[in-house]
């Protein structure tokens, strides 16, 4: 819109010009609006882990000027600096819960991106025929997963689980958490391995490699990004899962959403420690999301853009 | 999802020996009949306890199969391996639980009683039928797919803010997205069991401020399915921007341009121009929002329990309570799976009308 300027600034160019400012200051007022929506909660978290009761009843927001921050809430977690030393019993639960979270997160993504990326690059690069289907039955077989509700397979899993004695194990929430995240993993790698030309493997094939030589040493080495995008996706979505762990796990393999939602309900206006559990449960992500921003962003685009 | 790209062309030597096919043959049969034995032995005797054995020789088997299809197949088979195993998960993880669910759903089972399972027929659809909690769920599930269209008006206007020329993008990208990465639990904690606590949460004191005497957020059926809106839509609100965002960046500056110079600018250009444009992202992002609405449990599992009365259900957390409160196996599933078969026509539908409306044929 910039309009040359011949003479002076007239009236009209003026009020132009305003209109300018107006809709720029318009702009970052939303801006700055959403990331207020964004933030505070987890600003409400972080600060509220370091409250008191007088500092939560009275709505203090501000540490250091409102109120004096505290350990209280990670004390009661066994996290606080005095405590950190200390044996600690609910430490040690948390810490348990923590990486049955996180094994069964990066096992299913890891197992997930394997599958996926198999899956994928064979179906972006030859034609199959599995009984009536073709690739794109397939392909569109793998995805089909994806409106599958996790409510239909809950019931069935549990009772199944029961009598192969999976329930309650890292190994059976990694199965399954593998089986949800994998069509998007397979989306995602398809797009990335259509973006890759044939020439490679050809020139790798003439050579003297192996189909699957060519795959390993020469397509993985350029289709990486793509799997980083795909297992961080992977990443945030099972570590977050509750409804599957809530129901397959009782004890030994209950992870970190399933402990927060333990304590829900149970702790009253004692705010604190929940806060401290929360953020400690939120942290790991966060820090992902900031680090690793690019990578989630890739991967959510790649299939939205064709 | 329909073209295949280039596809690669080899062409190789196939001199595999009689010798070598039937080594394959014998695998896969030999581990399928192992496989069968150990079933028929855990059915039928009681010489394990569990069916963990079953589990093992599944296994043995899908390894005997992939390791087969290089045997018999050589440099062919070998391009079957990449999708054989995946195609082996998903079967064994999908088809046969949904099989085993439709036996289920036809009984009455319930995993406190000891009786175990009584093959009862429709008795539990007509019990569904007749249930007013399941179908105020169904209709819940029907406002908040219809939230997702102002989840989408919020989100598209976040991605056109964050596609124009502003400072600090990287900034406002990052922080947009963080909600995306918080666990729904906790998020439940965090907004909906601390910030809107009627007493010392900091939206209720907003709320006082305003004139609003006695916040409850809770309280009526409304306001609560519109909280539970908010929640959810404020954790996935990020998701939708970035497709949207993606798309915007993905159209050439030069069709913005020229409408330009063509005379259309600021509103006209994004009726007419942009959001023409923009049509396929908005769909497969609405359509990936909405399976993932669909499967909205855990912010009313944690906040509300469905509750008031009933009024923020989704039908996923409705069965879980019914496991949770009763341990009704039988009927949670046959809920699950009219769920699942309301799902599929829905969707089916939607895609043919999306497709009649792109592709218009006169």
């Amino acid at each position: 819109m910039a309009e040359a300027q011949i003479f002076h600034d007239t009236e009209a160019d003026l009020s132009h010009r305003a209109a300018r400012v107006s809709k720029r200051v318009l702009l970052y007022g939303i801006l700055i609006f959403w990331t207020v929506v964004c933030l505070f909660p987890i600003y409400w978290t972080i600060t509220t882990s370091f409250k008191l009761a007088p500092d939560v009843m009275q709505g203090n927001m501000v540490p250091f000027v409102d109120y004096d921050p505290q350990w209280r809430g990670w004390r009661s977690l066994g996290l606080s600096p005095e405590t950190i030393g200390e044996v600690s019993t609910v430490r040690d639960e948390f810490l348990k819960r923590f990486l049955n979270s996180g094994i069964s997160a990066l096992g299913s993504s890891a197992l997930a991106v394997v599958l996926g990326s198999m899956a994928a690059y064979g179906l972006s690069r030859f034609r199959y025929r599995f009984g009536p289907m073709k690739n794109p039955d397939i392909s569109f077989f793998f995805l089909s997963q994806l409106i599958l509700p996790p409510v239909v397979l809950a019931l069935p899993f549990l009772v199944l689980y029961r009598e192969m004695a999976l329930l309650d194990t890292r190994i059976g929430l990694i199965l399954l958490y593998t089986l949800t995240v994998l069509p998007i993993v397979i989306w995602i790698m398809q797009d990335q391995f259509r973006a890759i030309p044939t020439e490679l493997e050809e020139a790798a094939m003439v050579d003297g490699l192996s189909i699957w030589g060519a795959f390993l040493t020469i397509i993985l080495p350029i289709a990486l990004p793509g799997m980083v995008a795909a297992f961080i996706l992977s990443l945030v979505l099972t570590w977050n899962e509750y409804f599957f762990a809530a129901l397959l796990t009782s004890t030994n393999a209950v992870t970190l959403p399933v402990m927060v939602a333990s304590q829900t309900g149970s702790q009253g206006i004692n705010w604190w420690s929940m806060a401290a559990l929360s953020t400690a449960a939120i942290l790991p992500l966060i820090v992902v999301g900031v680090v690793l921003e690019r990578y989630i962003i890739k991967g959510m685009a790649s299939g939205a853009v064709k | 999802m329909a073209d295949q790209g280039d596809l690669l062309h080899v062409v190789t030597p196939d001199d595999i020996s009689d010798r070598r096919k039937r080594l394959g043959d014998v695998l896969v049969w030999g581990t399928a009949a192992l496989f069968a034995a150990v079933a028929a032995l855990i059915a039928f005797t009681d010489l394990f306890d569990t069916w963990r054995p079953g589990l093992y020789a599944f296994l043995l088997f899908a390894v005997a199969l992939c390791a087969a299809q290089v045997i018999r197949g050589g440099e062919q088979g070998s391009r079957t391996l990449f999708v054989l195993p995946a195609a082996l998960f998903v079967v064994a993880m999908v088809i046969f639980p949904l099989i085993f669910a439709v036996g289920i759903a036809l009984s009455d089972w319930n995993l406190s009683s000891p009786d175990g399972q009584k093959f009862n027929g429709l008795a539990n659809f007509r019990q569904m039928w007749n249930d007013p909690f399941y179908w105020n769920a169904l209709t819940n599930m029907v406002w908040y797919t219809l939230a997702i269209l102002v989840e989408y008006a919020i989100a598209f206007g976040l991605a056109l803010i964050l596609a124009s020329e502003i400072r600090a993008r990287k900034f406002f990208r990052v922080a947009f997205l963080l909600p995306l990465m918080l666990s729904p639990v906790a998020v439940s904690w965090m907004i909906g069991k601390s910030m809107l606590e009627p007493r010392f949460g900091p939206l209720a004191r907003l709320a006082r401020e305003m004139g609003w005497d006695n916040p409850s957020f809770f309280g009526s059926p409304e306001m609560a399915r519109f909280m539970i809106m908010a929640m959810d839509a404020w954790t996935f609100i990020p998701f939708m921007m970035i497709m949207l965002l993606a798309g915007l960046q993905a159209i050439p500056k030069e069709v913005q341009e020229a409408a330009r110079v063509d005379g259309a600018s600021g509103w006209r250009g994004f009726w007419e121009v942009t959001f023409p444009l923009m049509l396929p992202v908005s769909i497969t992002a609405i359509l990936i929002r909405i399976i993932f609405k669909l499967k909205l449990a855990d912010i009313v599992i944690n906040v509300t329990a469905g509750g008031p009365g009933g009024a923020t259900d989704s039908v996923t957390s409705f069965i879980f309570r019914e496991y949770r409160d009763r341990s009704n196996v039988g009927y949670g599933t046959m809920l699950a799976i009219v769920y699942l078969v309301l799902i599929v026509v829905a969707i089916t539908v939607f895609m043919k009308l999306v497709d009649r409306w792109m592709n218009p044929r006169y």
